[in-house]
């Protein structure tokens, strides 16, 4: 029988399933995700979880606490850094350390991942975890590559402008491939985590109710890494987040495009880089004149709350982009 | 060129020997206050920790004294203090203040970006100046520690009620007033006269209580609530997880200084709970607590900022230490709102708790 490799559906979960999933299957082992997040995920991370941490991590809680019974290693790496000289967060960094020490669960693979030195330890990382599946290094070496090609084609579709979701789908081959929405009520862009962004229950489907009040949603996810690296590299100091790049470059790229005419910057309460690209993003976009929301999410958010502040917004940038009035709303 | 620098406790006491040396025309900011923090606090971003918002008060602050240019320390991260020059200096143009920031961090790409900083500010002295300076400033923070050390013995067997603060006090006025080395080893004997002539009791029963956590809110009296002197004054021997001297012998010298305890000690102890560095020195608190509870100490404090990431890390492990070696931890986080009354009932219900758990474990035995 196949081992079940059971994977979290946060955090970096959105940037890397598809090379997780690629990679287990092809050293044969089934791979089981976390149930989508509910009320009771999160009920089930804050009972664990200290106060001070972050919402994104009070739900990864919820998910790994998911998994237990269904899968018979859970996959959580200790992801330091995905790039040469670059940070992921001091929480992804000790996220294995803090799961560990719940009881009851199953055994963690926690191999370290980090390119903080060079690009090529990531295919020491696989290896380290291939080697508890099979002896052989070629087949680890092919299901690596093909893993990492999946992954490339997983961020073409979000290039495309698919959400995580979407493009997910797409991979499955659940569905062909969709044209992007059309902006019949002009373009928002959404700043923010993509553990945020993406999972609906957290950010209070922001997403959806943006399209539904008939804008055009952008993220990050949308944009080349090139992009991004072209436009966070006017900071004075290069940034030493992926992460937080990721964010700047986005919202500065957006914040110059004649097309989007709001901003919504989407920030965990509490967390440390959004306290600083946060501050870096909204000094911008008041400089740019650009219609700029800023939302705070936590475990006590309202509903009501999110969707008062989306649509006073939507209203701001309607009148805006008529010619009207310029202000922000935090 | 007026060069200001944020406070750390007595770090003004190091770096304004060490500039004073190099003949820099030094403003100290005024001691950090509450009008500090909410200056820092007013134009500071709203979730950023508390040390950010202290060291942006304390640079409005030295303006108005008429600096010009600000001296401080970077990093590369994973901690947000790597990134604290940038916004800072982006705060204060925003508010009109154009200073000048000089940023030692380690280099991007070569070390000759670093030293170039250190000559724009020393001005042209010598390489040896320098050298000579730092060499200076260092001495002067062991001996600021060394009185520290003493006092903390001190504090919780004094006979009269304040004597020890009150030689603290003037022994580092001392350590702060010498202006040569000769002067400073002068100061350094007579400020442990000082020390040594403040009557104690020692028959009176003592808590040992490790201090843990961030460095700036260890190391800051103000952005601590003086929790050493409150925890002296209820009775507690204290010790804290990080010195500045220790932390300029790990950081800059890189352990050269033999005989100091370093950090590397601590991260190998916390290895079966914090297996990787988390940044700031969140592994470094989990290790301290592991060697303060091996050494026998009655229980442990921990502070630090509000939002501090590697602290968080630090804090969910830490029950576990408690729970394995027996220790009770007390975490107290520390921002704007914090206030005096809580901080001193939680010290005295800990206070409290070990007293009262010493007591019976000395009577079962």
């Amino acid at each position: 029988m196949s081992p079940k490799i059971g994977i979290p559906r946060a955090l970096l979960y959105y940037y890397y399933y598809p090379l997780w999933r690629t990679f287990f299957e092809e050293l044969g082992a089934e791979v089981i995700v976390s149930s989508p997040s509910t009320k009771e995920v999160l009920a089930r991370g804050l009972e664990k979880a200290v106060d001070e941490i972050c919402l994104p991590v009070k739900i990864a809680y919820g998910h790994v606490l998911d998994l237990a019974g269904k899968a018979d290693f859970i996959f959580l790496p200790r992801i330091v850094s995905v790039r040469r000289r670059e940070y992921i967060c001091p929480k992804f960094l000790g996220f294995p350390d803090i799961i560990r020490r719940i009881g009851g669960l199953p055994p963690l693979l926690d191999v370290n991942i980090n390119l903080y030195r060079d690009k090529k330890d990531s295919f020491r990382s696989a290896v380290e975890v291939g080697r508890l599946f099979t002896g052989n290094p070629l087949k680890i070496w092919s299901a690596y590559r093909r893993a990492v090609k999946t992954n490339k084609k997983y961020f073409r579709l979000l290039q495309l402008g698919l959400m995580p979701e979407e493009a997910l789908a797409v991979l499955e081959k659940k569905v062909g491939k969709k044209p992007p929405l059309v902006d019949e009520n002009g373009t928002v862009a959404l700043i923010g985590h993509p553990y945020i962004l993406h999972d609906p229950y957290i950010s209070m489907n922001i997403t959806g109710r943006l399209r539904s009040m008939g804008a055009a949603v952008v993220t990050a996810e949308g944009l080349s890494g090139k992009t991004i690296r072209k436009y966070a590299a006017r900071l004075p100091k290069k940034l030493f987040w992926t992460l937080g790049q990721r964010l700047i470059g986005a919202a500065y790229h957006y914040l110059e495009n004649s097309t989007v005419k709001g901003m919504v910057h989407v920030a965990a309460f509490g967390c440390g880089l959004d306290s600083i690209t946060g501050e870096l993003i909204e000094r911008r976009a008041r400089a740019a004149g650009m219609p700029f929301l800023n939302i705070t999410v936590d475990e006590h958010t309202g509903e009501a709350g999110i969707i008062t502040r989306l649509e006073a917004f939507m209203d701001m940038a309607g009148w805006k982009a008529g010619g009207r009035a310029a202000c922000s709303i935090r | 060129m007026r060069v200001t620098f944020p406070h750390m406790g007595n770090l003004h006491i190091s770096l304004k020997a060490m500039l004073r040396h190099l003949e820099i025309d030094v403003v100290v900011p005024p001691p950090t206050s509450k009008k500090t923090m909410n200056l820092g606090v007013k134009y500071g971003p709203e979730f950023a920790c508390l040390p950010l918002k202290l060291n942006l008060g304390n640079y409005i602050e030295a303006s108005e004294l008429g600096a010009d240019t600000i001296l401080m320390a970077g990093g590369c991260g994973p901690c947000r203090f790597g990134y604290y020059a940038q916004i800072q200096h982006a705060i204060l143009k925003d508010i009109g203040l154009e200073m000048r920031l000089v940023v030692l961090e380690p280099p991007e790409k070569h070390i000759s970006e670093l030293l170039q900083r250190v000559k724009f500010i020393a001005g042209g002295r010598s390489w040896w100046r320098i050298v000579q300076a730092i060499r200076f400033g260092c001495l002067k923070a062991m001996a600021a520690d060394e009185i520290e050390k003493a006092a903390f013995k001190k504090r919780p067997r004094e006979r009269i009620p304040g004597s020890t603060d009150e030689a603290y006090r003037r022994a580092l006025a001392l350590i702060d007033g010498a202006d040569t080395l000769k002067e400073l080893a002068a100061a350094r004997i007579k400020a442990r006269e000082l020390l040594g002539g403040v009557e104690v009791d020692n028959a009176r029963p003592v808590l040992k209580i490790g201090i843990i956590g961030e460095i700036y809110t260890l190391l800051d009296p103000f952005a601590n609530h003086h929790i050493e002197k409150k925890l002296g004054e209820l009775g507690a021997e204290i010790d804290r997880s990080i010195f500045l001297s220790e932390w300029v012998n790990d950081h800059l010298f890189l352990g050269l200084l033999k005989g100091m305890r370093s950090a590397k000690d601590a991260c190998r102890a916390a290895h079966p709970y914090v297996r990787h560095f988390v940044g700031g020195h969140g592994q470094e608190t989990v290790g301290s607590a592991v060697n303060y509870a091996r050494s026998g100490f009655d229980g442990l404090v921990q502070v630090f900022p509000f939002t501090c990431m590697p602290e968080i890390i630090a804090e969910t492990v830490l029950p576990d230490i408690s729970t394995d070696y027996g220790i009770p931890v007390l975490t107290m986080i520390m921002d704007e709102h914090t206030g005096e009354a809580g901080i001193m009932t939680r010290l005295e219900a800990f206070t409290d708790l070990l007293a009262r758990k010493k007591e019976s474990k000395e009577a079962t035995s």
